[in-house]
């Protein structure tokens, strides 16, 4: 039953401050999103220099992983395919996109093509982490608290994932908003109950 | 168990046919939509693909109102409406659109600045053709490379077996420009000829368009209405534009979708396979397809006939593997001749006919993803 689901932890990303489970993690005001999300990597120790080649929809949302899955015991609770992930936000890979056709004008770079494409961003939380269990990205054209709630409700219910990271990663040039939720079948100690109530909440804090 | 989903009507819109049945009969023909074009808009040089004649007449060009891309998907949508007999303004019915890039040609034609980020986005293009049927659930997009289409077809058999919904109008669609070619040429991906699926000499992709729709219900409405039976999703975790090197976790999707069917791989009569003719995927493919033990069944690719059709592949070959259930007819592997994959694969290579009741069909793509659905005569 959806009841006895759990939003284990949460993360945010918005207005230069990365939020982990609603305490500042992390700020860094008045720098470009280039600046802020190298700078939070740096801060964050994340060590993983495959992040240096991402775009900034993959960057952001590496980050908030990062931050989301710390301490949550994540690869020792689960087996690899029973971790997943669905993942949404309005401009789909524009950014990104953007950025390769200016430099498809002189020359076309397949390190800028290959993200290109906004499921990405879950190929590379995936491989950081070893998760192969489902994943899905939809482009909706604000956060969807009603259907995020009842499509991983569903992959729980009905046993697909035992755990599901899931929310929102949008950017567009220098906007930019993030906001990741771990859902898991076992309560934490600080979890909250997988509601729409509660994704809203959360997605609306930091606004 | 499950409650079954049911193809209750499909569209294939290629530049082969604007039917399903026009292109399933071309098929059996060996006629592919495969030519070699001049560079025009799209490339420096020539290039083999299956695109759009520029005076189709479903893209007619001349509408300030809808882009190619979203005809194409209003065009596929008409015709399988069509043959539903369903009502597109029913409540319970909802409208899920999968594409790669959607409008992103207009990069190449429109400056960029706020009007055109609207415009370009995908749920904009989603609710221009929702409204155009009057859809009045807000329709899903789905954008995840070339599983788009299998997932779509995933998401709407879950919606409806989870009663949310009786019917899901799934359509699918991408349009080939300069922007999608000239990545996958950066990638050396593109062949200098006709694609070759699971062969020796296979050198890398064409690129096609298309679009394709399948009507999903909760309620059977022909005999020989086809079931969506089950289907599963996974990711390699591996790397971003390569494929797993050990094709485990595509096997994963296949094990699970099977599973999700309650269908064993032995009844499994034949397996259309993403085979898009890198190196890389077919032989991916062919690991994944031993690890399940199913070596020994028919395989075969359509993308010698559609070229690889990105958003609209897994719909395009998905319904083309229905009618083939339906005929029972497997369709070969245009541009097979000899096995080239270090496993053993019964790569399909010629027409044939016998006695078919269940497929599997799998597709994958950039960011890891694989995805298996299993189709099934009622």
């Amino acid at each position: 039953m959806t009841d006895t689901l759990h939003i284990t932890s949460h993360c945010i990303i918005s207005n230069n401050v990365v939020y982990g489970n609603g305490k500042t993690v992390f700020e860094n005001k008045g720098a470009d999103v280039g600046a802020f999300v190298l700078s939070a990597y740096q801060f964050l120790e994340v060590k993983y220099p495959k992040f240096y080649k991402m775009d900034n929809l993959s960057k952001l949302g590496l980050l908030a992983s990062e931050v989301l899955l710390k301490d949550s015991g994540i690869s020792e609770k689960y087996k690899e395919q029973e971790v997943g992930i669905v993942l949404t936000n309005s401009n789909s890979s524009l950014d990104a996109d953007i950025k390769y056709y200016d430099q498809a004008k002189t020359i076309a770079s397949p390190a800028l093509f290959v993200y290109t494409l906004p499921n990405i961003v879950i190929g590379e939380i995936s491989i950081k982490n070893k998760f192969k269990g489902e994943n899905a990205f939809f482009v909706f054209e604000q956060f969807d608290a009603t259907f995020m709630h009842q499509y991983v409700a569903y992959l729980l219910n009905n046993n697909i994932l035992q755990a599901c990271i899931c929310g929102w990663v949008d950017v567009l040039k220098e906007d930019y908003q993030v906001v990741l939720y771990l859902v898991e079948g076992a309560a934490g100690q600080t979890s909250v109950p997988f509601t729409v109530q509660n994704l809203n909440d959360i997605y609306l804090s930091a606004k | 168990m499950m409650k079954p989903v049911f193809i209750v009507a499909d569209n294939i819109l290629s530049p082969i046919g604007s039917t399903t049945a026009e292109n399933f009969d071309k098929l059996t023909q060996n006629i592919s939509g495969v030519k070699e074009h001049q560079g025009g808009d799209r490339s420096a040089g020539p290039f083999y693909a299956s695109l759009f004649s520029d005076d189709h007449p479903l893209l007619n060009n001349q509408s300030d109102e809808y882009t190619k891309f979203e005809q194409l998907l209003i065009a596929s949508v008409t015709d399988a409406l069509k043959n539903s007999g369903l009502d597109s303004t029913d409540p319970k019915t909802v409208l899920i659109i999968s594409t790669t890039k959607g409008n992103i040609s207009m990069l190449e034609t429109d400056a960029d600045d706020l009007e055109l980020n609207h415009r370009i986005a995908l749920p904009t293009s989603a609710k221009l053709v929702a409204q155009r049927f009057g859809f009045v659930n807000q329709p899903l997009v789905i954008s995840h490379a070339c599983i788009s289409g299998l997932m779509a077809m995933i998401t709407g058999m879950r919606l409806v077996q989870s009663g949310q919904y009786d019917n899901a109008v799934v359509v699918g669609g991408d349009v080939i420009t300069r922007f999608v070619l000239s990545g996958f040429q950066s990638f050396q991906a593109i062949s200098g000829r006709p694609c070759k699926p699971f062969d020796l000499n296979r050198d890398g992709i064409n690129l096609g368009e298309g679009a394709a729709t399948v009507i999903l219900s909760s309620k059977q409405q022909k005999d020989d209405n086809i079931q969506l039976a089950g289907g599963s999703v996974s990711n390699d975790a591996n790397h971003i534009s390569g494929p797993s090197k050990t094709g485990e976790e595509l096997f994963f999707a296949i094990d699970a979708a099977l599973k999700n069917a309650g269908v064993e791989p032995a009844a499994i009569d034949f397996i259309s396979a993403h085979g898009t003719a890198t190196v890389y995927n077919d032989e991916m493919e062919a690991k994944a397809i031993n690890l399940a033990g199913m070596q020994d069944i028919p395989v075969n690719s359509l993308k010698g006939y559609y070229g690889h059709t990105l958003g609209a592949s897994g719909l395009i070959e998905a319904v083309i593997a229905a009618h083939s259930l339906k005929h029972n007819t497997i369709i070969p592997t245009r541009g097979f001749n000899e096995l080239g994959v270090t496993q053993s694969l019964n790569v399909a290579k010629e027409l044939q006919t016998f006695p078919l009741t269940a497929c599997l069909k799998t597709a994958s793509g950039f960011g890891g993803c694989n995805a298996a659905i299993v189709l099934r005569k009622s």
